[in-house]
């Protein structure tokens, strides 16, 4: 990112702020000037590829919840921006503008961004799941979602009148090993099964 | 007498005519389950007689879930998961994600652990653009060159096997270094391989560059504008074949790219035809690396010495020493500690670019990691480049492309 940039960029659009950053210049912009704001960059200052838009769920509590960013990178001068901004509405609900206009490539992102989070992207012209399949109810990617799975529907409803199956939480027998960080024994930092799952011989947690 | 005869009006009887079958729009289901679908993509297609009118490609079949799994399991348990996103090249996606969290560590790991990366990530692009080159030609109908290009990827199976015990999913790189160092000799089999390997590589391809049946099929196939490539974030040789000279390892190198000779091949037309030839030579460039990185290949540590709280001490000190043995508990208990913040980085992989986007609050479990597949952006323009297509000419423009489903599902 030229030197400049920044700052023509803060000039033009004055609520545009730094954001801490290990690596790559990144800025945060508020909601209703992303489109504007990725415009500027891609016209003025070629970044013309973006190569990743994903989300951030910061767990239930946290205001607004989800952070949507978008990786741009200049093909000319072959240097990266992160350029990252907080969504609008209701955690339930949430919603971030899309930019498919700026850039064809965003639908597919966006698409997953809406399938694991649940974010609307407004003025998207499909917005359907894309990982997981239609009439799927929950979106994986939020903290609350537990990583064993929850139990849900079959997909083809057909089959499920059939078999009258359910798609169940994943047995995980005894895995992923998750350590507690921080100031305590050692004898508390064992890892522990993180196993939220249930089988013959457990009862399944509420 | 002369009787008065009508000449019947035919213009006007046609154009009245209601037509016998109204032409209607076929819809055709191929995959998820089909030879030329490398896996399990499923393309819902609209037909016209012959020609695409409408195509929406259906990912998702082997989706597991990794960015889920990686919030909860320390940084060093995410590695073998990253053998199964690209599997045809798991040492290309093990370096990649060691060197984005060690950029979240701020950590160096020495020149010889770099130059085995390297050499590693190019061998794994050899296997991956052989698959590439076979599985094309089959699905176009030319089936020995698959024969010479399994040959080889068995040899280099062999070769990954004796440096990591496994064929297929290697889990080589650790966060600060490597699972071992590269064992006796190994170097100059790698070496035989590649000597024996071009003429291989030149056979095989011969049989199908100048071949008459291969060229109707692919050239001017499928073809891809420079902007429609840019803005559909195409990466890899599939961006390059469409002529944009974009290459991570020469243009933002890592792991110590900078200190080797080669070239970035790019096409001209971007059709399926250059795709081929970019692969092709991208082969021959590999093999370039690999010889330049055997020919100046470095002594020293092949992990970082220096990072106690990320690499595990080495066995016989853990054995051995107490603080060591604590060491290596915290490190296998609390996993890897790092900072707060966030790094994204991309390596330029077989298939495009693999990113890996990672947030951390601190400690040894990442609070995000996104992985930026370049097979699902590369999928991403199938509904815009099979539009006007021939059915037949799905299954070349799915085999130019070269993509993964276990990556672009995740």
């Amino acid at each position: 990112m030229p030197a400049d940039a920044k700052s023509a960029l803060q000039a033009k659009f004055p609520l545009v702020t730094d954001r801490a950053s290990l690596d790559h210049p990144a800025v945060n912009v508020p909601p209703a000037d992303v489109a504007a704001v990725l415009h500027y960059l891609r016209d003025e200052f070629a970044f013309d590829m973006l190569v990743d838009l994903t989300a951030i769920d910061w767990a239930e509590g946290a205001a607004p919840r989800f952070t949507v960013v978008y990786h741009l990178f200049s093909t000319t001068r072959h240097d990266y921006v992160r350029v990252a901004t907080l969504c609008t509405g209701t955690d339930a609900e949430p919603h971030a503008p899309s930019v498919v206009s700026l850039w064809p490539g965003a639908n597919w992102h966006e698409r997953e961004c809406f399938d694991m989070f649940g974010i609307k992207f407004d003025g998207h012209p499909d917005l359907r799941r894309i990982l997981m399949w239609d009439g799927y109810p929950h979106h994986p990617l939020r903290k609350e979602f537990p990583l064993a799975g929850i139990e849900a529907p079959l997909p083809d409803a057909e089959i499920a009148e059939e078999t009258k199956a359910t798609l169940i939480a994943a047995p995980m027998a005894g895995g992923p090993f998750v350590a507690v960080s921080g100031e305590i024994n050692l004898t508390e930092a064992e890892p522990r099964a993180k196993d939220e799952s249930w089988n013959e011989h457990r009862e399944k947690p509420e | 007498m002369a009787t008065e005869f009508a000449f019947p009006d035919s213009a006007a009887k046609i154009a009245g005519a209601k037509p016998e079958f109204e032409p209607e729009k076929m819809s055709l289901s191929m995959g998820p389950s089909h030879p030329s679908t490398h896996g399990v993509l499923r393309l819902q297609m609209e037909l016209d007689g012959e020609v695409l009118t409408k195509c929406d490609p259906v990912v998702g079949y082997l989706h597991r879930g990794d960015e889920k799994i990686a919030e909860n399991m320390t940084y060093n348990q995410f590695v073998p998961y990253t053998d199964r996103l690209d599997y045809i090249a798991p040492l290309a996606n093990n370096m990649a994600y060691a060197i984005a969290v060690e950029k979240l560590a701020k950590l160096e790991v020495p020149p010889r652990c770099q130059a085995i990366r390297v050499l590693t990530a190019e061998l794994a692009r050899l296997s991956s653009h052989l698959l590439g080159l076979g599985a094309f030609g089959i699905d176009v109908g030319a089936w020995t060159v698959f024969m010479y290009t399994f040959t080889e990827r068995e040899k280099l199976y062999k070769l990954f096997e004796e440096l990591t015990g496994a064929r297929f999913t290697t889990s080589y790189s650790r966060i600060g270094g490597l699972q071992r160092d590269i064992p006796d000799g190994w170097l100059e089999r790698v070496s035989a391989f590649c000597d024996q390997f071009l003429p291989i590589l030149e056979e095989s391809m011969a049989l199908l560059t100048r071949n008459k049946i291969f060229m109707d099929r692919t050239v001017g196939i499928g073809v891809i504008s420079k902007e429609d490539a840019l803005a559909y974030g195409l990466t890899g040789p599939n961006l390059r074949g469409s002529g944009v000279g974009l290459d991570l390892r020469k243009d933002r190198p890592y792991s110590g790219y900078e200190q080797y000779e080669f070239d970035v091949p790019v096409g001209t037309t971007g059709d399926c035809y250059d795709r081929y030839l970019v692969r092709g030579e991208e082969m021959r460039q590999s093999v370039r690396i690999i010889r330049q990185v055997i020919a100046k290949f470095p002594g020293g540590p092949w992990y970082a010495t220096d990072a106690k709280k990320i690499f595990a001490p080495p066995k016989e000190k853990i054995l051995t020493s107490m603080e060591e043995l604590i060491q290596n508990f915290m490190l296998v208990t609390e996993g890897p500690q790092m900072p707060a913040g966030e790094v994204y980085f991309e390596a330029e992989n077989p298939k495009g670019i693999l990113g890996f986007y990672v947030v951390s609050k601190g400690g040894g479990v990442p609070w995000r990691l996104k992985i930026r597949a370049p097979s699902f952006c590369n999928l991403s323009i199938l509904p815009k480049l099979c539009v006007g297509a021939m059915v037949s000419d799905v299954v070349a423009i799915l085999g130019s492309l070269d993509f993964v489903m276990g990556e672009c599902d995740r």
